[in-house]
C-alpha cells in the first residue's frame, strides 16, 4: 500500500504513534489500525479461543524490508496432515493497517504439508501474526515484528 | 485477459507432496489510496482464490487489501492421482480468472 | 625493484585501489528480493516479460526477427543510429519497428504493450554484458555533463547521490549507484514494471527538477552515459528494485 509520506527521522515507537493518532484523527479515513482491532479480529478466527504460542508455527517474514509494499512472508505449521492430526485453516493478521486481516487459508490432510506463502503490504513497521487452527480445536501463534523503510527518493 | 504465472510441477510419484506457486496480474487497489484530488480511489482487490484437484476444492484463500498487487500464492498437494487442477481468483467488480493445468502422477 | 618493475606494478596497485568496477543495485538488496528477482515464477516482472512474448507474435515482429536472435541486442543500446546521426535507445527503436516497418499504431513509451515488448526483447540478453556501442563517445560526453549538473530546487546532481555517496543511507533506505542495466523492472515503489525514462523522472522530480523528455537528445545523452558508466554489468531484465 503506497501513500505520499515524507521522509521519517528517528522518533521513538511512543511518539510515532502518538502522531500516527493525531495524523489519523486529522485525516479521517476509517482506520482500525490498533493492536485491539487485531485481537479482536484474531477472536473472530478462533472463535473466542485463545491461541497458544507454539514453535510448531514459524512466521518467515524479513525483519527489516526496504520497501513495505510487497513483503514475501511464509506460515509454515509442523503436523503430520493426517486426517486424525492436520491444520485446517492458517491465517495472518497485522497491527497498522487499516484493516487487520491479510489472509486465511483453508487446508486439510490432502494438504500433504501445512505451508502458505504470499507477498503482504505493510503500511508501517509493525507486528504480524499467524494463527493456525489445527484439527483437534486448538490454535497456534506465531508473532514477528518487521521494520518498514521507506524508499529514498519519493515520487509525487 | 490477467497474465498468470503458475508452476505445478509437470510429473509427480503418488504420495509425493507437492508445491504449488501461482503469481497473477492485478492491481490490488486497496481503497484506502487518494488520487491526486483527495479522493479515495475505489477498492479493486482479488478476495478469493481456490484450487480444486477434479473438482474437489483442495485449497482456498481469502485476500484483503493487505496483499500486495499481482498476488503471489504457493500451498501445497499430496498427489494421489493423475488429474486436473483448476485455479480460480475471484475479486472485485466481478472479476473472474481460471486456468487449468493437468498434473500426472506415476 | 628497478624502474621497468615498478612501472609495471603500478597500474596493478591502482586498479586494486581505486577502480572497484560498477556495482550493480542487485547486490545491495536484501536477500528476499535477490530471490524475488532469481525466481522466475515468483519476479512479478515475467507478467510483462511473458506478454510482451505473446505481442512479438501477434505485432508481426516474429515476421523478420527469430527471438533467439534477439540476444545480445539489448546489451549494446543504446545504439547509434546513422539516420539520426546519434542515439537511439531500446524503447525508440522497437517503436520505430512497431510503426514503420510492421505498420502498427503509434503507442506510448510507457504503455503497457510497449513495455512488455521492451521487457521481452530485453530479457533476452538477460546474464550478457553491458558493451556500449563505441560511437556514442560524444553523446556520452554529453550525458557526463548532465550526469554530474546541480540540478532542481535541490540544487542536487545524479553524481552527488549516485557516485560520492553510493553505498550510503538516506531516510533509512540504501543509495544505489543508479545503473541500468535491469530495466524495465519491477519496481516495488510503483507496484508496476517500468522504465528507465520513468526512474529517471522520479528522480529529477525528487530534487524538484524538470525531467527530460523522452526520448530527447539529452535524454538519450543521459542514457548512454548510464549504460557507458554500467559497461560489464549483466543486463538483468527484468530486476526487482524496492
Amino acid at each position: 500500500m503506497s501513500s505520499p509520506t515524507s521522509p521519517r527521522s528517528g522518533t521513538e515507537p511512543g511518539r510515532r504513534a502518538l502522531f500516527g493518532g493525531l495524523l489519523t484523527l486529522a485525516l479521517a479515513p476509517p482506520a482500525e489500525a490498533t493492536p485491539e482491532a487485531m485481537a479482536e479480529a484474531i477472536a473472530r478466527f478462533t472463535g473466542g479461543a485463545t491461541p497458544e504460542l507454539s514453535a510448531a508455527i514459524t512466521l518467515d517474514i524479513p525483519s527489516l524490508v526496504e520497501n513495505g509494499n510487497t513483503v514475501p512472508v511464509t506460515i509454515a505449521v509442523d503436523s503430520p496432515m493426517t486426517e486424525a492430526a492436520h491444520v485446517r485453516a492458517i491465517a495472518l493478521f497485522n497491527q497498522r493497517n487499516p484493516q487487520p486481516q491479510v489472509i486465511e487459508a483453508r487446508l486439510g490432510p490432502w494438504s500433504g504439508a501445512a505451508r502458505i506463502s504470499t507477498r503482504a503490504r505493510l503500511a508501517d513497521s509493525q507486528r504480524l501474526t499467524a494463527v493456525a487452527a489445527l484439527s483437534d480445536g486448538r490454535f497456534l501463534l506465531a508473532e514477528a515484528e518487521v521494520v518498514v523503510t521507506l524508499a529514498a527518493c519519493l515520487e509525487g | 485477459m490477467a497474465r498468470t504465472l503458475i508452476r505445478v510441477p509437470a510429473t509427480a510419484t503418488r504420495g509425493e507432496v507437492i508445491e504449488i506457486r501461482t503469481l497473477i496480474q492485478h492491481p490490488m487497489e486497496t481503497g484506502y489510496r487518494p488520487d491526486a484530488a483527495g479522493r479515495l480511489l475505489v477498492r479493486d482487490i482479488i478476495t478469493r482464490f481456490t484450487c480444486h484437484f477434479d473438482n474437489r476444492l483442495v485449497f482456498e484463500a481469502m485476500l484483503h487489501s493487505a496483499i500486495a498487487a499481482n498476488p503471489y500464492l504457493t500451498f501445497t498437494l499430496r498427489a494421489e492421482a493423475s488429474g486436473v487442477l483448476t485455479f480460480a481468483w475471484e475479486g472485485d467488480h466481478d472479476f473472474r480468472h481460471v486456468e487449468t493445468r493437468a498434473l500426472t502422477v506415476t | 625493484m628497478s624502474a621497468c618493475r615498478r612501472q609495471r606494478w603500478l597500474p596493478l596497485l591502482a586498479l586494486l585501489l581505486g577502480a572497484a568496477g560498477p556495482r550493480s543495485g542487485f547486490e545491495t538488496m536484501t536477500p528476499e528480493l535477490q530471490a524475488m528477482q532469481r525466481d522466475d515464477a515468483g519476479n512479478p516482472g515475467m507478467l510483462s516479460v511473458l506478454e510482451g512474448e505473446a505481442l512479438f507474435a501477434r505485432e508481426g515482429c516474429a515476421a523478420c526477427h527469430a527471438a533467439a536472435a534477439l540476444r545480445g541486442v539489448a546489451a549494446r543500446y543504446p545504439a547509434h543510429d546513422p539516420a539520426r546521426g546519434g542515439p537511439i535507445d531500446l524503447a525508440g527503436r522497437i517503436a520505430e519497428c512497431r510503426e514503420q516497418r510492421a505498420g502498427r499504431p503509434p503507442l506510448p513509451r510507457e504503455s503497457q504493450p510497449m513495455l512488455a515488448l521492451q521487457s521481452f526483447v530485453a530479457h533476452q540478453s538477460r546474464g550478457l554484458p553491458i558493451t556500449p556501442d563505441p560511437r556514442l563517445a560524444e553523446a556520452r560526453a554529453e550525458g557526463e555533463r548532465l550526469f554530474r549538473e546541480r540540478r532542481g530546487q535541490l540544487n542536487l546532481s545524479c553524481a552527488q547521490c549516485h557516485e560520492t555517496l553510493a553505498g550510503g543511507r538516506l531516510a533509512g533506505a540504501n543509495i544505489p549507484e543508479g545503473h541500468p542495466n535491469g530495466y524495465p523492472l519491477y519496481r516495488l515503489e510503483w507496484q508496476a514494471l517500468g522504465s528507465l525514462q520513468r526512474r529517471l523522472r522520479g528522480c529529477f522530480t525528487g530534487v524538484r527538477a524538470e525531467a527530460l523528455a523522452p526520448g530527447s537528445p539529452a535524454a538519450l545523452a543521459l542514457e548512454a552515459y548510464l549504460f557507458g558508466r554500467a559497461a560489464g554489468l549483466p543486463i538483468e531484465t527484468p530486476a526487482v528494485r524496492p
